[in-house]
């Protein structure tokens, strides 16, 4: 069974144990275009789902990454800090942006599974 | 993430006769100028920049307003209306000016060619005003110079070939063009209608502006974009190029709130209008001028890879605030953040430190001489 959820800002979330990794979708690297930024938050920081985790800019605008799931920030991908573009060339793998313990597993619950976001995606166009 | 692509507006959005091509090319349309642009294509801004550094890139400007203003002493009658110097232009030479309020504040910024006369004691300019704003132009100056004939070329396309090998592209087609001067017109004929070719651009390389009927724009632009040299360009990449090169953008670096002065355009203005005036504010300008404007437009360099936006405030490494950014981005031929904006007089000196804030956080800047990446433009 996947262990992959999404949201409707288009990030994602995988959720290893009670820790979850957490970025943006290929459909928003590309939406984005080529990312130039991100802004990280600091390990330890809390952070309340729905609200900003983190900061992507892209030549054209600044967007906001907002958490999926609340949680506690264990770990921040600082290799995307240095080189960006790897948010577009690889977003679900190398390109994540932090890791957070997750507080409520009820959160993750609710999210989008892979068809569900799939279909939700298909319905933008 | 959030979407800061939302561009709400209910009014229709014009198309350039090349948008099927456009949506064809696999383009991200966005509305510019009441216009249904590409922003950019499938390869991405930074790539469509370098490119345009590298070789040679192709741009629709379609949107953009081309009219011919005709009459006795047009020189003499537009200069009425701008401060730029028309009586000394020679034929088939290109100047950029721009169209003045009563303060002296900036209407548009627009090229302006000398064409041969058709007949004698007939004047004729080919203008080229910006897309949002070209309706006001031609009204203003059909309202101001009534005795003059300004016929909009409402039926013309323009493409702009620019990058280092614009010029080897386009002796390929239209051989001897490599011998024209920048800033200087040509005109052409071809099976679409006659073509009108200026040597000028607004990347900050050498290349070509041309204008064609709209009948024969989609092809003349597959013809070009078949030569290898040749890729096509958003405006994304538009913007990144022209902000690298200091170039203004209208309605963000200059607009009714701004004059020529305190936009560093004094260049634009010959000394002999300088000491004449007789354009719209001229008093104005040429206190300006004398005393050092109150705010200057001035080249920011920040810190680290955080990008300081239109409106960001422009503060004292203590914080007060002394000006706010017009322009900002990701320079992709650099490959760090630059920005544009004015500043209050006595910091506008290149070297002073500086801050921008974005997103609260205070980020320190230099204020640096432009353009940012040197241009290219063709000087033989």
């Amino acid at each position: 069974m996947s262990n992959i959820r999404y949201t409707k800002d288009h990030e994602y979330i995988r959720l290893d144990g009670d820790v979850g990794t957490v970025g943006i979708t290929d459909y928003a690297q590309h939406q984005l275009g080529d990312v130039v930024f991100v802004e990280l938050p600091s390990v330890g920081d809390a952070i309340v789902a729905g609200k900003q985790a983190a900061v992507v800019e892209s030549v054209k605008a600044a967007s906001e990454v907002y958490a999926p799931v609340s949680g506690e920030i264990v770990e921040v991908n600082s290799a995307i800090e240095a080189e960006p573009a790897v948010v577009n060339e690889d977003p679900v793998g190398k390109g994540w942006f932090v890791k957070l313990k997750i507080t409520n597993p009820d959160e993750f619950a609710k999210l989008m599974d892979e068809d569900a976001y799939k279909a939700f995606v298909a319905s933008m166009s | 993430m959030s979407n800061a692509h939302d561009h709400a507006d209910s009014s229709p959005l014009l198309r350039t006769p090349l948008h099927a091509l456009h949506v064809e090319l696999g383009a991200r349309m966005v509305p510019f100028g009441g216009y249904d642009m590409p922003v950019q294509y499938p390869k991405g801004i930074i790539a469509e920049h370098l490119h345009t550094r590298a070789a040679a890139g192709l741009f629709d400007v379609s949107h953009m307003g081309q009219a011919i203003l005709a009459g006795p002493n047009v020189a003499a009658q537009l200069e009425r209306l701008v401060p730029g110097e028309l009586r000394d232009l020679a034929e088939h030479r290109t100047r950029y000016t721009q169209l003045l309020d009563d303060n002296g504040n900036i209407l548009d910024d627009l090229m302006v060619t000398r064409l041969p006369p058709v007949k004698p004691g007939i004047e004729r300019f080919f203008l080229v005003v910006n897309a949002g704003t070209k309706t006001a132009d031609f009204a203003h100056i059909a309202a101001r110079l009534p005795e003059l004939e300004l016929m909009p070329l409402a039926d013309r396309a323009l493409l702009a070939l620019q990058g280092p090998q614009a010029v080897s592209v386009m002796a390929r087609l239209f051989p001897g063009i490599e011998q024209m001067k920048f800033m200087s017109f040509g005109a052409a004929d071809s099976k679409g209608g006659p073509i009108f070719i200026t040597r000028s651009g607004y990347t900050g390389e050498d290349g070509f502006e041309i204008s064609v009927q709209d009948s024969a724009a989609a092809a003349f632009a597959r013809l070009l974009l078949d030569q290898p040299e040749v890729q096509p360009i958003g405006l994304g990449a538009r913007d990144s190029l022209r902000l690298e090169a200091g170039l203004c953008l209208y309605g963000h670096d200059i607009d009714t709130t701004t004059t020529p002065i305190e936009a560093g355009l004094l260049w634009s203005i010959s000394k002999r209008r300088r000491i004449e005036g007789g354009f719209p504010g001229d008093e104005r300008v040429r206190l300006q001028i004398e005393n050092g404007p109150p705010r200057k437009r001035i080249g920011l360099l920040p810190e680290g890879r955080a990008v300081a936006r239109e409106g960001a405030d422009i503060t004292t490494p203590e914080g007060r605030i002394v000006g706010r950014v017009t322009s900002g981005g990701f320079s992709p031929s650099l490959g760090r953040p630059i920005a544009m904006g004015y500043v209050e007089q006595d910091f506008a000196k290149p070297g002073t430190p500086l801050a921008l804030t974005v997103r609260n956080q205070h980020i320190p800047a230099i204020v640096t001489p432009m353009p940012f990446v040197p241009t290219n433009f063709y000087r033989g």
